[in-house]
């Protein structure tokens, strides 16, 4: 997964760096599963990749679709992207580590049985139905508004 | 319970499993290839080649259209991109793969009983898109490419009507595992009659209609080929594969033909099950016969339109999709709610 998220920023073909992109996100879908999300991780194998990669993929071929490498994806940025991204690195794992660094997750039956899809569901709509509502008309209104911006009649 | 408890490590169960499943993925291909493809399509439309080689019936010629494609060249465009030319046509055969785990031939033959069984099938098979959208891309050719961005519109057109047509079977299972959905059928009653159990044939005739169309335009079967129209776009995105390669891309159409008619005898045939019959050893011998026989079934009737209709116009394509089949889902998902609800 790792290797996939450079291989993505290091890739000099637009293309390539889309497919690396299928190899994080398959990397994000195993991790949720391996936390006993199940649900959550098929629904990111699906939707990620097998609409919003497909997306990528379609529209960069649609409108142009480079074969061998090109160099003018890199600019001068790159020395300083380097060093916040390693910076932001550190954070995060300095974070991760000292909130749940001696945490263990006991894997017991209460556990599982929450990870299983009827629990999920219930709680998606029963204790945040509100939530769940609000984003699936924010995403009704990003998709009216992606037509009027489309359609130029 | 008397099955005889054969103490083996998960390690053993696991590599069994995987030969199974690697077993399963061309001997389905090859079954549909051989009946479908080279005998009934040439009773139904008078081809007379396939029926000549080897003598009764012609059944030496997948043989020979086997060790005519080992002989071949490997032949790879000069410009094309070398690395996604070659890993291609394995993401289409892996997502094959992945989607035969789900399958049960018998109370206990399944590779892993998923809580998201179904969910998950259809999740993995939309991973063959990514694979067509590679193979396209990479061959360097306009006819690849396009052939490619039809593939793409086409599939993801074609997976909501799937998913919608599914979500009817699992609102009346009551759950997404295939296990559970074969368990539902078997114990099911009709009106209080359980003499056939209740196959979701006969409950969502709709859903099972949407699914075989859905399912027949995921496969880019016709009268849904526009892909790989072989008079416009010459072979679509396949056009720069031969040999070995080529017959990656052929195993995987067919095998997942195969899964696709399984997921539908499973769905609403009942998959192995036989009502009254609850002896465990005996399933686990009779299973995989009755799901067979109910996929050969199922594929019967899908390569029985795919050599029937003409090929549909790409924007009619879309437009069945879109205006047709989704509604109809949708719809089909309201009722079902509501009858779920006063039964």
């Amino acid at each position: 997964m790792a290797g996939g998220a450079i291989g993505v920023v290091r890739s000099p073909n637009i293309v390539h760096a889309a497919l690396f992109l299928i190899v994080v996100l398959v990397g994000a879908a195993a991790q949720y599963i391996v936390l006993l999300a199940e649900f959550v991780g098929i629904t990111q194998f699906f939707i990620y990749i097998g609409a919003i990669a497909v997306l990528f993929l379609f529209g960069i071929m649609l409108t142009r679709a480079p074969m061998g490498s090109r160099t003018d994806f890199d600019n001068d940025q790159r020395w300083p992207a380097a060093i916040v991204a390693v910076f932001l690195a550190g954070v995060l794992v300095a974070l991760v580590v000292d909130a749940f660094g001696n945490d263990k997750i006991r894997l017991d039956d209460q556990l599982l049985e929450t990870s299983r899809t009827g629990p999920v569901g219930d709680s998606i709509f029963r204790n945040f139905v509100i939530p769940f509502e609000v984003v699936s008309m924010l995403l009704l209104a990003a998709l009216v508004g992606a037509v009027v911006i489309a359609r130029r009649d | 319970m008397t099955s005889v408890a054969i103490d083996i490590g998960w390690g053993t169960i696991l590599s069994i499993k995987t030969v199974v499943v690697l077993a399963v993925i061309p001997a389905g291909a090859i079954i549909l290839g051989y009946t479908f493809l080279l005998k009934m399509m040439s009773h139904m439309q008078s081809r007379l080649g396939p029926m000549d080689p080897g003598g009764f019936h012609g059944w030496f010629q997948l043989i020979g259209d086997g060790i005519k494609f080992i002989q071949k060249e490997d032949v790879m465009p000069q410009r094309a991109d070398r690395r996604v030319f070659a890993l291609a046509p394995a993401v289409v055969v892996i997502a094959t793969f992945m989607v035969f785990v789900v399958i049960p031939a018998g109370p206990d033959l399944i590779v892993a009983d998923l809580d998201t069984g179904v969910f998950y099938a259809l999740a993995v098979s939309s991973l063959s898109v990514v694979g067509v959208l590679m193979a396209g891309w990479a061959s360097a050719n306009k006819f690849a490419l396009l052939g490619a961005l039809r593939a793409g519109a086409q599939l993801i057109a074609y997976e909501l009507p799937l998913l919608l047509a599914v979500v009817g079977v699992v609102v009346q299972a009551g759950t997404m595992s295939l296990q559970g959905i074969v368990a539902s059928q078997q114990n099911g009653e009709i009106f209080g009659w359980g003499g056939i159990g209740n196959p979701f044939v006969l409950t969502q005739i709709v859903g099972f209609a949407l699914f075989l169309v859905a399912a027949q335009a995921e496969l880019t079967q016709a009268p849904f080929d526009m892909p790989v129209a072989e008079s416009e776009l010459v072979s679509g995105y396949m056009v720069e594969y031969t040999g070995f390669r080529f017959l990656f891309f052929f195993i995987g159409e067919f095998g997942t033909a195969f899964a696709f008619a399984g997921l539908a005898a499973t769905l609403f045939l009942g998959g192995w099950s036989i009502p009254h019959v609850t002896d465990v050893p005996v399933m686990n011998v009779l299973g995989p016969l009755v799901l067979l026989a109910k996929v050969m079934f199922v594929a019967f009737v899908m390569f029985w339109a795919r050599f029937t209709y003409p090929r549909l116009r790409e924007d009619q394509l879309q437009a069945v999709a879109w205006k047709y089949l989704i509604p109809i889902g949708l719809a089909n998902i309201v009722l079902t709610g509501i009858l779920k609800v006063v039964f």
